[in-house]
C-alpha cells in the first residue's frame, strides 16, 4: 500500500507527538507543605526550617501511594544511599530468596521477597516475632494484617500501604497448582549486585 | 439504583481520599507523652526524611527503637545523654539537641502515634 503525502506527514507528526508525550511524562505527584499538613505548627519557627517532603521526594522513583516513592527501587537504582549500620561491629545481613504464601486461597498467590526486606531490615526485626523462621509455620491472616499486625505492622504505617493488593498478590494462580500452604523459592543463581 | 449510586459515591470519596491525602506525610510519628504537659510543642519524627539517610535496621535493630508508635518512652535527659534520638542528634552524626524547634514543631493537642498511615490511606479503617 502506498500512502499519499499528507497521510505520511500526519503519521510522522503523530509519532513525534507520541514520543514527546512518552518522554515528557508529567509528574503528577503532589506533597502537602509542612505548614498545611495538620501536624506541624505553622507558628513554630522550626516548621520553616525543616525540609519540605516535595523537595526531597520528587526526584525519587515514583509511586502512587504512601510517600509516593518506590523506596526499594530508589535504593536499588542508587537514588538514595541510606547507611546500613552506625556501629562498627554490626553484621549487615542480606537474604535473596522468595517465599510463596497463600497457595490455596482465592486471590493470586503472595510472593514475599526476602531481598527487598533485608535491604532495609535486619532478620531480628521479623524473626522470631512476629514471624517464626520456618516456611509454612506462620498463620497469616488478611484480617489481622488489616488491623496492623503481621505484614500490617509496617505496611500501612511506614512501608507501602495495604491498598496496593497486587503488589503482594502478584503470582497468578494458574501458574502454580494447589499443595502446601507456603513454598520456598531459592534465590536466582545470578544475584543482583 | 440508589444503592448503586451510594456505592459509587463511596468509591469516589475513597479515590479522592487516596489521591488527596488531607493530612501528614506518610509515616510521620508524633511523640507527645510529656512534651506538651511540660510546656513545649509535640515532637514530629519524619520517617521519610530519615530513611533517605538510614535503613530501618539502624534505628530498629542497632539502636533499639521498638517498632511500635508510643512504645519508646523518650525523655530529654536521655537524648542529651546520647540515647534514642540523641544517638545521632549529638552534634556529630546530626545537629545537637539544642535546636529545640526542629524536633518540637507540632501543633498543640496532637495525640502520640503514627500519622498519615493507617488512618488516611490503608484500608485499616474499613
Ligand atoms: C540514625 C540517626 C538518627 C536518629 C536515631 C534520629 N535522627 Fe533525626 N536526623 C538524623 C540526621 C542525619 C538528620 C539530618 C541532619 C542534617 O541535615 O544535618 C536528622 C534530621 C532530623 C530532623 C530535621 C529534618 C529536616 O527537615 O531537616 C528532625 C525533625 C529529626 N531528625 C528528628 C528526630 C527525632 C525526633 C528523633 C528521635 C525520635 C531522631 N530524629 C532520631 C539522624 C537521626
Ligand atoms: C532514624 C530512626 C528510624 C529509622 C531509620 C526508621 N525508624 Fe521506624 N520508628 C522510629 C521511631 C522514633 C518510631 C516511633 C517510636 C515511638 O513512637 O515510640 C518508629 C516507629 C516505627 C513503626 C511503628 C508504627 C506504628 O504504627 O506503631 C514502624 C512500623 C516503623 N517505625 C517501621 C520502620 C521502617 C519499615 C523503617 C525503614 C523503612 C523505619 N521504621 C526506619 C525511628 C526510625
Ligand atoms: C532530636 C530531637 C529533639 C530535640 C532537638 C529536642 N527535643 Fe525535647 N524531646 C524530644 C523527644 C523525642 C521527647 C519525648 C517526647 C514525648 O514523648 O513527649 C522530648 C521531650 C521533651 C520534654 C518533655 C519532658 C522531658 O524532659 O522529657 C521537654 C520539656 C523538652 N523535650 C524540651 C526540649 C528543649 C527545651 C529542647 C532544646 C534545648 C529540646 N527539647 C530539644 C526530642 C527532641
Amino acid at each position: 500500500m502506498k500512502l499519499s503525502r499528507p497521510w505520511t506527514t500526519l503519521l510522522a507528526g503523530l509519532l513525534v507527538l507520541a514520543a514527546a508525550a512518552a518522554w515528557a511524562q508529567p509528574d503528577l505527584r503532589r506533597w502537602i507543605p509542612l505548614a498545611k499538613d495538620g501536624l506541624h505548627d505553622p507558628a513554630s519557627p522550626g516548621t520553616r526550617q525543616l525540609q519540605e517532603p516535595r523537595d526531597a521526594l520528587a526526584r525519587l522513583a515514583a509511586d502512587g501511594a504512601g510517600n509516593q516513592v518506590r523506596w526499594v527501587q530508589a535504593l536499588e537504582r542508587g537514588e538514595i544511599a541510606p547507611r546500613a549500620n552506625l556501629l562498627e561491629g554490626t553484621e549487615v545481613r542480606l537474604r535473596e530468596d522468595d517465599i510463596l504464601l497463600n497457595l490455596n486461597g482465592g486471590t493470586p498467590i503472595v510472593r514475599f521477597p526476602h531481598r527487598a526486606h533485608t535491604l532495609w531490615l535486619d532478620c531480628s526485626n521479623c524473626h522470631e516475632t512476629p514471624f517464626v523462621s520456618k516456611t509454612g509455620a506462620n498463620k497469616l491472616d488478611m484480617r489481622r494484617i488489616l488491623q496492623g499486625e503481621q505484614c500490617g505492622l509496617c505496611h500501612g504505617a511506614v512501608a507501602f500501604p495495604l491498598t496496593e493488593c497486587n503488589r503482594c498478590h502478584s503470582v497468578p494462580r494458574a501458574s502454580r497448582g494447589g499443595g502446601p500452604a507456603a513454598g520456598h523459592v531459592p534465590a536466582a543463581p545470578k544475584a543482583r549486585p | 439504583m440508589i444503592a448503586a449510586f451510594a456505592r459509587l459515591a463511596v468509591l469516589a470519596a475513597l479515590v479522592a481520599a487516596a489521591a488527596f491525602p488531607a493530612s501528614a506525610e506518610y509515616g510521620d510519628v508524633v511523640l507527645n507523652h510529656r512534651s506538651e504537659a511540660e510546656g513545649v510543642r509535640p515532637v514530629i519524627f519524619p520517617h521519610w526524611f530519615h530513611r533517605i539517610r538510614f535503613r530501618c535496621k539502624v534505628c530498629h535493630s542497632e539502636l533499639g527503637f521498638r517498632m511500635r508508635a508510643g512504645a519508646n518512652v523518650v525523655t530529654m535527659k536521655e537524648i542529651v545523654d546520647g540515647k534514642f534520638c540523641g544517638m545521632c542528634h549529638n552534634g556529630q552524626i546530626a545537629w545537637a539537641p539544642d535546636r529545640c524547634d526542629l524536633c518540637h514543631s507540632g501543633r498543640p493537642g496532637l495525640k502520640p502515634g503514627i500519622q498519615g498511615g493507617h488512618s488516611t490511606l490503608g484500608p485499616g479503617v474499613w
